[in-house]
């Protein structure tokens, strides 16, 4: 697979065919993401990852990803082990990881962050969350999943669901799926509903889009359920909040006449219940393992096209 | 009634001139052009009557030819802005202004998030993803900046 970009910042940059292709890449890379087969394709390349604003998870699976090709990483994972909080711009320090590495990945909480090191440093650089801007391997495992799971993208209906307004997790998938042939539900407190901007750019895009307050209107059509938190800081009320908590529960009884998967970017708090996990509507660590693959497949194609 | 000595804008000699600013406007067309420098010598007539405006700005710049892209960049507030180049009291060329896709150095990014708001060495990239009522996408953080907001960030 051949990327049209350098580097991966925003989902906006991927035509349909970049989604398509990445997503037929990484079910290659499943067997070797589950240490079924092995790989060396990346051996001897070096990842460099840095983490300015930590998360776990996102690192974990970059790294994951990364050696299961046969690679190695090096990088920092908060800004309190590296130079940024003595003052050393990001430039400096970007341009001198550039040079030991093959790729960078980069966590910021500067919206931009990414774009910026991608105009600095010559070798391919991933976004892996800037701010409130943008988390594209996020939005390509969310896809993958409904893909892997639900057999195709097209023909779906997919419920997004909580935050829809703050949210930039379901902005990039809102606008990812618009590329595909679906029915997209926002399912979300009036406050929080998605933007009219994001609405405007949906509808001029020819997509069907159903807005509710209410969950029960989706139960019985959706496939997907994505499911966001509510956070309480976007309710001075603490009544009204607990409330609206209460509407958006997911939990096992609410799924029974639903055919609907439920999936999370995590981490969640308590807006699924713990009954959902081991049910077959419950797909959100599986969700979580297909970031893998799927960070795999965009390293080897930006590293290595050769195979 | 004295005839008036003066004229509201005086004949230059050698520069350009820029008609048809929208009224109001002229300071932000100098602020853009990075006018007035020490050196160079500026005359501006504002909320001027206009057959085709209602009422409109002009700038005069004395001794000093813009250059036709340095000029593209002031369509940002003042699209029907008109250029006449003046040698010797005469106009040599005239044009009008466009848009251009890009907007590089000259606005802020009003997203204080944005990574062009610190101390990186990094100038403001911005592409311009509608005219007619302009509406321009921050290259690095993606915020949109509408046209009733751009003077504020010049
Ligand atoms: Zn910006």
């Amino acid at each position: 697979m051949v990327l049209s970009q350098k580097d991966i910042i925003s989902i906006k940059d991927f035509s349909k065919k970049d989604i398509i292709e990445t997503l037929k890449l990484a079910e290659k890379m499943e067997p070797i993401a589950r240490s079924r087969e092995k790989c060396d394709v990346l051996s001897g390349k070096i990842l460099g990852a840095l983490f300015y604003e930590p998360s776990t998870r996102t690192r974990l699976s970059f790294e994951a990803a990364m050696q299961r090709l046969g690679g190695g990483v090096i990088g920092f994972a908060e800004a309190g082990v590296s130079s940024a909080t003595k003052g050393e711009n990001i430039n400096d320090t970007v341009r001198i990881v550039a040079e030991y590495t093959d790729a960078l990945v980069i966590r910021h909480d500067m919206e931009g962050t990414a774009r910026y090191v991608a105009g600095l440093v010559d070798i391919p650089v991933i976004n892996a969350g800037d701010g409130a801007g943008q988390h594209p391997t996020q939005t390509l495992l969310d896809l993958y999943t409904m893909q892997r799971l639900l057999g195709e993208i097209d023909e779906l209906h997919v419920a997004l669901v909580g935050d829809l307004k703050y949210g930039r997790t379901v902005h990039s998938l809102a606008y990812a799926l618009a590329k595909f042939d679906v029915k997209m539900s926002f399912v979300a407190p009036k406050e929080l509903q998605m933007p009219d901007e994001i609405l405007h750019d949906l509808s001029s895009l020819g997509i069907n889009v159903n807005e509710t307050d209410d969950i029960h209107d989706v139960l019985n059509y959706a496939d997907v359920l994505y499911v966001t938190r509510i956070q309480k800081e976007r309710f001075p009320d603490p009544q009204e909040y607990s409330k609206i908590k209460g509407a958006y529960l997911i939990n096992a009884k609410l799924l029974e006449n639903s055919h609907a998967i439920v999936m999370h970017p995590l981490p969640r708090v308590d807006e699924i219940s713990h009954d959902v996990d081991n049910t077959p509507y419950g797909k959100y660590f599986e969700q979580a393992f297909y970031g893998v693959p799927v960070r795999m497949a965009l390293l080897k194609s930006l590293i290595n096209n050769k195979i | 009634m004295k005839a008036p000595k003066e004229l509201k804008v005086k004949p230059i000699k050698n520069g350009t001139v820029i008609d048809h600013i929208k009224a109001n406007k002229a300071l932000s067309v100098l602020r853009i052009l990075g006018l007035p420098s020490q050196e160079t010598a500026v005359t501006i007539a504002m909320n001027v009557q206009s057959s085709q405006m209602g009422s409109k700005d002009i700038v005069k710049i004395e001794g000093r030819e813009i250059a036709p892209k340095e000029l593209d960049k002031i369509a940002l507030i003042a699209p029907k802005a008109t250029i006449n180049i003046i040698r010797d009291y005469e106009i040599v060329d005239k044009g009008q202004v466009s848009l251009l896709d890009e907007i590089n150095n000259i606005l802020k990014c009003q997203n204080p998030n944005c990574i062009t708001n610190t101390q990186e060495p990094v100038i403001t990239r911005f592409h311009i993803t509608r005219k007619g009522q302009v509406t321009l996408r921050c290259y690095y953080c993606e915020r949109i900046m509408y046209e009733d907001e751009i003077e504020s960030q010049l």
